[in-house]
């Protein structure tokens, strides 16, 4: 009973946050509206305002800064939305709880047809019948130094332990990668679950956090093209972006391994405009909207027609963009790892930013 | 009498939507699991080495920035409190003009002013004097409280100094005090409620402050505010969430209070 009351109590707090926050942003487009839910800079503007025109749906967009923050605003229906944006080991912990909608593929012609069919098998990691996600935009993990800075060639995470670079390194203020970073330097998994093996990495970014100056996200691509700092942990997709502000600047996949990412657009089930949902994504997969987003966001497309009217040379042929996979053998994409993994890793990191 | 209570409903409707019904379900989420059962384990989490620690570290850094608040604001309160009225409404505009903006913009602006690279570096650089290394360090995050609260210690303590009635402190001069002797035993008595006020005033969002020690202290340095604020937003547990705010209610309430029993007439609040 006391349950009850309280779910009755939480729902009406709830439905009167929406009511409010919905009246702020009231006017829907002739075609309705569609609510997306995204990475933070992971889109071209212009992109949403071609849409809105073409289509007259009208765009409410969002932003989160990493997947933990965007999973219980979806999983509780705090916030709800059409399109949402998370990266692999997420959209596989989201189809496990049963918050996704199958996309109906028939609407998604653009989809279909443009994104190239290594994408489409990669997927099938999270999600296994490639039901549920469309590639949006994928990539590695690095480092990005500034090569005025750092004498030595750069080809190990250990570089990331050196006490030469104190106070001139920063990670990546997310538990997943940050972990990443210490386990493939011992030649683990990122996908482990064995105690052992994350305590070991967890006593590694113990050692290391009196080097790291800070633990950031987005602030990463701002401090290294500022010369801030030296070395800092990087998604491939900004790095491009940090070269074109900053010439000194250089990315590198240590030779351990790292991080093969995708990021997908997927459908929670509670969402409240499911056709605008599909037309959204199918229009993004359209190769002129595609190549507009890489272009601004400058995150590796999988959309191969898209990518074949990138004209000038040295992007569509970026090792950075589109590095050559086969030369690595150790690059793993991060899966969910249950409750009770979740919780070993948030645990542990705790425990490494309260030291 | 209808009338009356017509025009108590919206702030009824109020403190019920957002006071009561919030606080009974943080009280839900703090003694539950995620069974539902009842547990006092997100209580007793306080005490894991990681959560105790995290908490010191707030009280420490909270009771320094209050301190140092308390050191800055008294003079300048007895400054303005001793000008003329149309000489001190100035400057209090001035010194609550920057309040104006908003607090995470002026929080990232001492981020950019004490980077490695920043301004102030970069003046000191000219200057050739050695540079200046407090971003990212527990100093850092003092100075953005202190910044951040001060006017609130200013405030109430200006108030209480204001309202100290001129004629008791010419008395005390009449017969025969010392400046020391007239501030030790009638300005400064006169003026602890706001004092305490603006004790209270500073160490409660000091100690519950998530975003200062994020933006100067770059993640590194976890404050209790941090932990809880990850336990909601990254680690999605509610529940342990839940558990150590209450714990840190419980330390604002013995704050509150302290401030009561010093400050029976409520004279020195301002908000």
């Amino acid at each position: 009973m006391k349950k009850r009351m309280l779910s009755i109590m939480a729902a009406l707090c709830i439905t009167c946050v929406t009511v409010l926050s919905g009246c702020g942003a009231s006017g829907d487009g002739k075609n309705g509206q569609v609510i997306v839910y995204n990475w933070g800079e992971y889109i071209d503007p212009d992109t949403i305002a071609m849409f809105e025109e073409e289509t007259g749906i009208k765009v409410i967009y969002d932003e989160f800064e990493t997947n933990e923050i965007m999973y219980p605003k979806v999983e509780t229906g705090a916030s709800l939305c059409d399109v949402v944006c998370p990266s692999d080991y997420m959209i596989q912990k989201m189809i496990d709880n049963d918050l996704l909608a199958e996309l109906d593929f028939e609407k998604l012609p653009n989809a279909k047809e443009n994104i190239g069919a290594q994408y489409w098998e990669n997927s099938k990691q999270f999600d296994a019948e490639n039901k549920y996600s469309v590639p949006y935009c994928w990539g590695t993990v690095g480092i990005l130094y500034n090569k005025t800075m750092v004498e030595e060639p750069v080809t190990s995470w250990s570089i990331l332990w050196d006490e030469k670079y104190a106070d001139n390194i920063l990670m990546q203020d997310s538990v997943r990668d940050a972990f990443m970073v210490a386990l493939k330097l011992n030649g683990y998994s990122m996908n482990t679950t064995d105690e052992a093996e994350l305590e070991t990495a967890m006593q590694a970014l113990i050692d290391q956090k009196p080097l790291v100056q800070a633990y950031v996200i987005d602030e990463v691509r701002d401090k290294m093209i500022g010369g801030e700092a030296a070395l800092g942990v990087i998604y491939s997709g900004e790095a491009i972006y940090t070269q074109r502000e900053n010439s000194d600047l250089a990315y590198v996949i240590p030779e351990e391994g790292t991080n093969i990412w995708i990021d997908s657009w997927v459908v929670p089930k509670n969402a409240p405009n499911m056709e605008n949902a599909h037309i959204f994504i199918d229009f993004m997969c359209r190769p002129d909207i595609a190549l507009k987003n890489f272009e601004y966001i400058t995150y590796s497309t999988p959309n191969e027609a898209a990518k074949a009217l990138i004209e000038d040379d040295d992007i569509r042929n970026s090792s950075i963009a589109f590095p050559d996979l086969s030369q690595y053998n150790n690059l793993e994409t991060f899966s969910y790892l249950g409750e009770e993994g979740d919780e070993l890793y948030n645990e542990l990191w705790k425990k490494v930013k309260s030291n | 009498m209808n009338r009356k209570k017509a025009l108590q409903a919206p702030y009824l409707f109020w403190s019920i939507m957002f006071i009561i019904i919030p606080l009974c379900m943080i009280f839900y989420y703090g003694f539950t699991d995620k069974t539902g059962a009842f547990t006092i384990e997100n209580i007793t989490a306080i005490a894991t080495a990681e959560h105790a620690k995290a908490l010191w570290l707030s009280m420490l850094l909270s009771l320094v920035s209050t301190l140092l608040c308390l050191i800055l604001a008294y003079p300048l309160a007895m400054i303005l409190s001793g000008m003329n009225v149309s000489q001190n409404s100035f400057i209090v505009v001035i010194f609550i003009l920057p309040m104006w903006m908003n607090f995470l913009l002026r929080t990232l602006a001492w981020q950019s002013l004490l980077e490695k690279t920043g301004v102030i570096n970069n003046i000191l650089h000219f200057l050739h004097l050695p540079a200046l290394n407090i971003i990212n360090t527990p100093t850092a995050i003092i100075l953005g409280m202190v910044y951040n609260f001060l006017p609130f210690m200013v405030l109430p303590i200006y108030n209480s100094l204001v309202k100290i009635d001129g004629n008791v402190v010419n008395a005390a001069k009449d017969l025969g005090a010392n400046q020391i002797q007239t501030f030790m035993r009638i300005i400064l008595p006169l003026s602890i409620p706001g004092v305490i006020s603006g004790i209270t005033m500073v160490f409660v969002p000091a100690l519950t402050t998530f975003v200062i020690s994020t933006l100067l202290g770059g993640s590194k340095i976890l404050l209790i505010g941090n932990v809880i604020e990850q336990e909601f937003t990254r680690a999605g547990n509610w529940y342990l969430g839940s558990g150590l705010s209450i714990v840190l209610m419980i330390f604002i309430i013995v704050n509150m209070v302290v401030s009561s029993i010093f400050d029976k007439d409520g004279e020195g609040a301002v908000l």
